[in-house]
């Protein structure tokens, strides 16, 4: 089962490319039933689900790929992985609505897509680290194509920057996953072998090299300061369903990777650097902030406001490793740095999806060309409106119900963390701003004959806020899976 | 489920849902209206069938705290004044709002959820979740005019002041999860000790933002920015009044702390002096009627923070009523009017006989005039006040002065009559009429007006204290009463002689927003200049000077493998070419050059061995 979910859109990928004769319009449709065809999949997995016992997987599959190193075919999901799965899946299939009116080489644009969902989604479900790895990097490949073959701008500059900054940084991955590989005994890639038994418990020194390996590796992808230079170009001259995937499935990949890699196999180490991590954490909270707050470029904003969101992740993560607080508190805040990875993917992915309008329609982001947005196109303002809230963290959305876990759990735990409290109200003023600079006024400049959003558009954009606000009413459904995940974590990490 | 609890859950769902619809449809102006009045009756009904069942509900929500509401004795004085209000300010709006129902209509609504959500949380994420809704609501509201920026950016400041005090609720819940004693409301004062100070300076922070205490206050003056019937929702009975509310709520907790009663007694009182000053100095009636709001929010943190929870529920009940009524009475006539100067009101109740009634008790109210609500409720929480503190008892009656000033200048514009002879004063021409629909409201609010003091006269007083567990409650003797009446009279009495005076420094809120501004607002701007600034030039040029490096290095080991590496090789391959040629040299194929290289290595040979023997 798993596995069909991981490879279909793989097939239809190698269908479309294989097959010329596919027209333009039948690519689009396909892409279109292939990413929803995955979702229902993922939908019927979810309902069937039982939380696994902490160091098993639900829907296990094992296959033996490289016996010489002890490396094979492994997946299976829990807690941590199966939202960001379904969360891959809605956002792979918003893209494809929104895509519908591509004119670009339709056809190779679909094939590309699903490529990167099939990739996206193998990554979240592997449970060995080369398989990890040659998903991660696939996913570099695939969406460097994405920006040279579909952006604007200077996009040559930006893919190749975004590809040799994040492939450099999954190859300190790749030494600390050689590492763990030395170092255990027998040696194994299994993940759920590492995690049962970190190989490097009683060595502080190795341990920590190789925690430093891939904390740059991860740090590098989330991107945490100051590793987040190759974002905002990527972003600003990624196409608009490109940018949606680059921050709301890639940038999962790093944060994901600490969960999933990191904490639980590297406990010790983890502990030893908490408080390095919760520092990057509440700079890049901080840092991001700010700087978005200064942006006049609408997309560039947007990305900067990802790093800003990642921070929470990164600062919740890193007080899973403290030992002051009790258990119940780093686990609620751990909770709530997946629940974050799930709501940033959707809000951010609906905000770039709108952002790409704007250069649809008139040719820039920049928001100073633009006012009184609201009257031409009410329906983008309101959707933008409510992906801006959302964004800043308001309750009702899913956006609080993470941030909410974050800090609660974070500040009891540690108290000086509650700086990263004043990132909420910076984001709330750069969000606010924008509406106010974009939307309200007179009528002006670009936004004089301004068309509003398309079917395609606001089909694309909708659900994923519509989603964000169910998850913000109703958050059990969600919680319950992340939770006993979110307690394993945090028990794996005191050991 | 019983009755009470789907009316619990109604009266958050219905306008929630509505509003929410509405607000998002917006071509849905034609049933606006009807929908919304529809709602808002039901709401009304609703909310009278909790505060007699007192249900209580709730839901998981996230981790060890659900999502729960119930209704107590608190709740249910302040539910109905909700949807009451509510309802009364929706019907008077037709008049004033003509388009865009939907979506103002959809806000308000969305608005009032969220303030039932509010009145009755009983877990602190259940507070945060209403609280910022409500905050967001009202940025909504306030830039409801959105082709004006300057509308759009007031509401801006009213939501980032209120969020900057809001992240003292996220302190807050931090402190009750490490604190032990788990996130309700009620569980707070068991917390462990270091944590609830924590616990309560974080709530404090909160609710004085909220009711626009100093030193925010300056929010609440751009808000008025908005349309007249959001001013009368949302700084009456709700926004405003949830700050002061909370901390009603909260006041065990204040009391356990031992310092948080007096800071907000403090707070409230410097604030109701000094805001209630910079009231009598205004010139524009919505400016007048706002900082009459945060002065009189005053009295309600004031009582919270005496423990005198029955006095500031009234007082919060009679205030409601009262600048509900103001706000929609000035605002009927300054959209009549086309102004917001109070002098153009001059001579308003010979020609609006209803409104200028309305308004004239709604004022007298305001004044401390008996029998009137304000009278009774302010003089019940300075009782309160008196067992703490004889100075704070003196500088709240100060203000219960000046709050008799600014309601005396309010009614002597609307009362002199027009005097014709300069052209300043000749009547503007009213551009549209105040429907009957208008009108009615203003009526029924100032009964209200005139009559919610009994809940702090004997025998009412009494029972509601008895209701919101408040213990060794006292009121206010016939004394204080008898003298804060008299002084209040006074006062009115000596504005109608002599104009009040008019200090810049109150005509403009004391400064606090340029202040604000320039220490918070633009350092921060100019601090995230600076970083975006250090992040292009420094750290992305670092980056991409490492790639450039890359490169060049490249470049130069290219050379390095063309000149060296490769040429060494080249090189080598020479000398042995060399060499191989020079071996050939001898191969001549002559015989004669053949047996004379054989005589010299025969020679060579010989001459070896005998040197070497």
């Amino acid at each position: 089962m798993l596995s069909v979910i991981v490879f279909l859109p793989l097939a239809a990928a190698v269908a479309l490319v294989a097959v010329p004769r596919v027209g333009d319009t039948a690519a689009r449709a396909l892409w279109v039933a292939v990413a929803a065809v995955d979702l229902a999949l993922i939908a019927i997995l979810w309902a069937r689900y039982d939380s696994p016992a902490a160091g098993e997987l639900a829907y296990e599959e094992r296959v033996a790929w490289i016996p010489g190193v002890n490396s094979s075919y492994h997946v299976g999901v829990d807690g941590l992985s199966l939202p960001l799965v379904a969360m891959t899946a809605v956002i792979f299939l918003a893209c494809a609505m929104y895509a519908l009116r591509e004119q670009h080489r339709p056809r190779a644009q679909a094939a590309l897509f699903l490529f990167l969902q099939s990739v996206s989604l193998g990554l979240f479900v592997a449970a060995d680290l080369i398989l990890f790895f040659v998903f991660f990097d696939l996913s570099i490949v695939g969406m460097f194509f994405v920006i040279a073959g579909w952006g604007h701008g200077d996009r040559r500059h930006s893919a190749l920057k975004f590809f040799l900054y994040t492939f450099l940084g999954s190859l300190a991955l790749l030494v600390g996953f050689i590492g763990f590989y030395v170092a255990a005994d027998p040696h194994t890639f299994d993940m759920l072998d590492l995690t049962a038994a970190p190989p490097l418990a009683g060595r502080p020194l190795l341990g920590g090299l190789v925690l430093a390996a891939i904390l740059l590796g991860l740090a590098v992808k989330t991107p945490t300061v100051p590793f987040h230079t190759w974002l905002p170009p990527a972003h600003t001259d990624a196409p608009a369903v490109g940018s949606a995937v680059l921050a709301g499935v890639l940038l999962k990949m790093g944060t994901y990777g600490f969960v999933r890699i990191a904490m639980p196999m590297l406990p010790t180490a983890w502990r030893a650097w908490a408080w390095v991590i919760i520092t990057v954490g509440v700079v890049s909270v901080i840092y991001g902030a700010l700087v978005a707050l200064a942006q006049s470029n609408l997309k560039r904003m947007v990305a900067y406001t990802s790093v800003n969101h990642m921070g929470y992740i990164v600062l919740a993560v890193g007080v899973a490793g403290l030992t002051a607080g009790t258990a119940q508190t780093r686990s609620v805040a751990v909770t709530g740095a997946v629940t974050q990875m799930v709501s940033h993917g959707l809000i951010t992915a609906a905000l770039f999806l709108l952002a790409g309008v704007l250069r649809n329609r008139a040719g820039t982001y920049d928001m100073r060309e633009y006012g009184g947005l609201a009257a031409p196109a009410p329906a983008f303002a309101t959707l933008f409106a409510v992906g801006a809230f959302a964004s800043l963290g308001l309750p009702a959305f899913s956006g609080f119900i993470a941030e909410f876990q974050i800090f609660t759990g974070s500040v009891a735990a540690a108290p000086v963390s509650a700086i990263a409290l004043l990132g909420i109200l910076v984001t709330a003023a750069l969000f606010l701003r924008a509406l106010q600079r974009v939307f309200t006024g007179e009528t002006r400049g670009q936004s004089v004959g301004f068309t509003d959003l398309r079917a395609s558009e606001r089909w694309s954009v909708g659900p994923l806020l519509l989603l964000s606000l169910l998850i913000g009413i109703l958050p059990r459904p969600l919680l319950a899976v992340i939770e006993p995940a979110a307690h394993t974590v945090v028990d794996l990490v005191g050991r | 489920m019983s009755l009470g609890q789907v009316a619990l859950w109604s009266l958050v769902a219905l306008p929630a849902g509505a509003g929410a619809l509405l607000a998002l449809t917006w071509r849905a102006d034609r049933v606006a209206v009807p929908v919304s009045m529809a709602v808002a009756a039901l709401s009304v009904g609703l909310s009278l069938l909790v505060a007699v069942e007192r249900p209580s509900v709730a839901v998981a929500f996230v981790a060890n705290a659900p999502f729960g509401l119930a209704v107590d004795a608190l709740a249910a004085l302040t539910l109905p004044t909700l949807t009451v209000v509510s309802l009364l300010v929706l019907l008077a709006a037709t008049g004033q709002i003509r388009h865009a129902q939907a979506r103002f209509h959809g806000l308000m609504l969305l608005f009032v959820a969220s303030v039932a959500v509010t009145v009755t949380a009983t877990t602190l994420p259940t507070l945060l979740f209403a609280w910022e809704i409500m905050g967001a609501a009202s940025y909504a509201l306030i830039g409801f005019w959105w082709r004006d920026t300057d509308r759009v950016s007031a509401g801006l400041t009213a939501f980032l002041t209120t969020r900057a005090t809001d992240l003292g609720l996220y302190v807050a819940a931090a402190a009750a999860l490490a604190g032990g004693a788990g996130l309700a409301l009620t569980d707070l004062p068991a917390a462990v000790t270091g944590w609830r100070h924590v616990i309560a300076a974080g709530i404090l922070a909160a609710a004085l933002g909220k009711a626009a205490q100093l030193p925010v206050s300056f929010w609440l003056s751009r808000a008025m920015a908005g349309p007249s019937p959001v001013s009368a929702l949302l700084h009456s009975a709700a926004m405003v009044a949830m700050g002061g509310y909370l901390l009603l709520r909260v006041q065990p907790l204040l009391a356990a702390t031992g310092w948080a009663g007096p800071v907000a007694m403090w707070v409230g009182a410097l604030t109701a002096l000094l805001i209630g000053a910079v009231a009598v100095a205004q010139r524009d009636v919505k400016q007048l009627l706002a900082a009459s709001t945060c002065a009189q929010l005053g009295f309600v943190v004031m009582a919270a923070g005496a423990g005198t929870v029955a006095g500031g529920a009234a007082h919060l009940v009679a205030h409601a009523a009262t600048k509900a009524l103001l706000f929609l009475g000035a605002g009927a006539w300054l959209s009549t009017l086309g102004t917001q100067q109070l002098a153009e009101l001059r001579g308003v109740v010979g020609r609006w006989r209803l409104v200028g009634w309305s308004a004239t008790v709604g004022a007298l109210a305001l004044a401390g005039i008996p029998p009137l609500s304000l009278w009774a409720t302010k003089d019940a929480v300075l009782t309160g006040v008196l067992r703490h503190s004889p100075v704070l008892y003196v500088v709240g009656l100060a203000a219960s002065l000046l709050s008799a000033a600014y309601a005396g200048k309010l009614l002597m514009v609307i009362w002199r009559r027009p005097t014709a002879d300069r052209d300043g004063d000749r009547e503007r021409a009213p551009q549209r009429a105040i429907t009957r629909l208008e009108q009615a409201p203003l009526v029924v609010l100032a009964l209200a007006s005139a009559s919610a003091g009994v809940l702090a006269l004997p025998p009412a007083a009494a029972m509601l204290a008895r209701a919101v567990d408040e213990r060794d409650a006292v009121s206010a003797s016939l004394l204080e009463l008898a003298a804060s009446a008299a002084l209040a009279v006074a006062v009115v009495l000596l504005v109608a002689r002599r104009p009040v005076p008019e200090p810049r420094w109150a005509l403009r809120w004391l400064g606090l927003q340029n202040a604000a501004h320039a220490l918070v607002a633009r350092p921060t701007v100019r601090l995230a200049d600076l970083l975006a600034r250090f992040d292009d030039r420094v750290l992305d040029r670092a980056v991409e000077r490492v790639a450039a490096a890359s490169a060049h290095a490249a470049r130069r080991a290219a050379v390095l493998d063309d000149r060296w590496v490769d040429g060494t090789v080249e090189r080598f391959a020479a000398g042995m070419r060399r060499l191989g040629q020079l071996a050939r040299r001898p191969q001549s194929g002559q015989v004669h050059q053949y047996y004379r290289q054989a005589i010299v290595v025969l020679v060579v040979a010989v001459v070896v061995l005998v040197a070497a023997g």
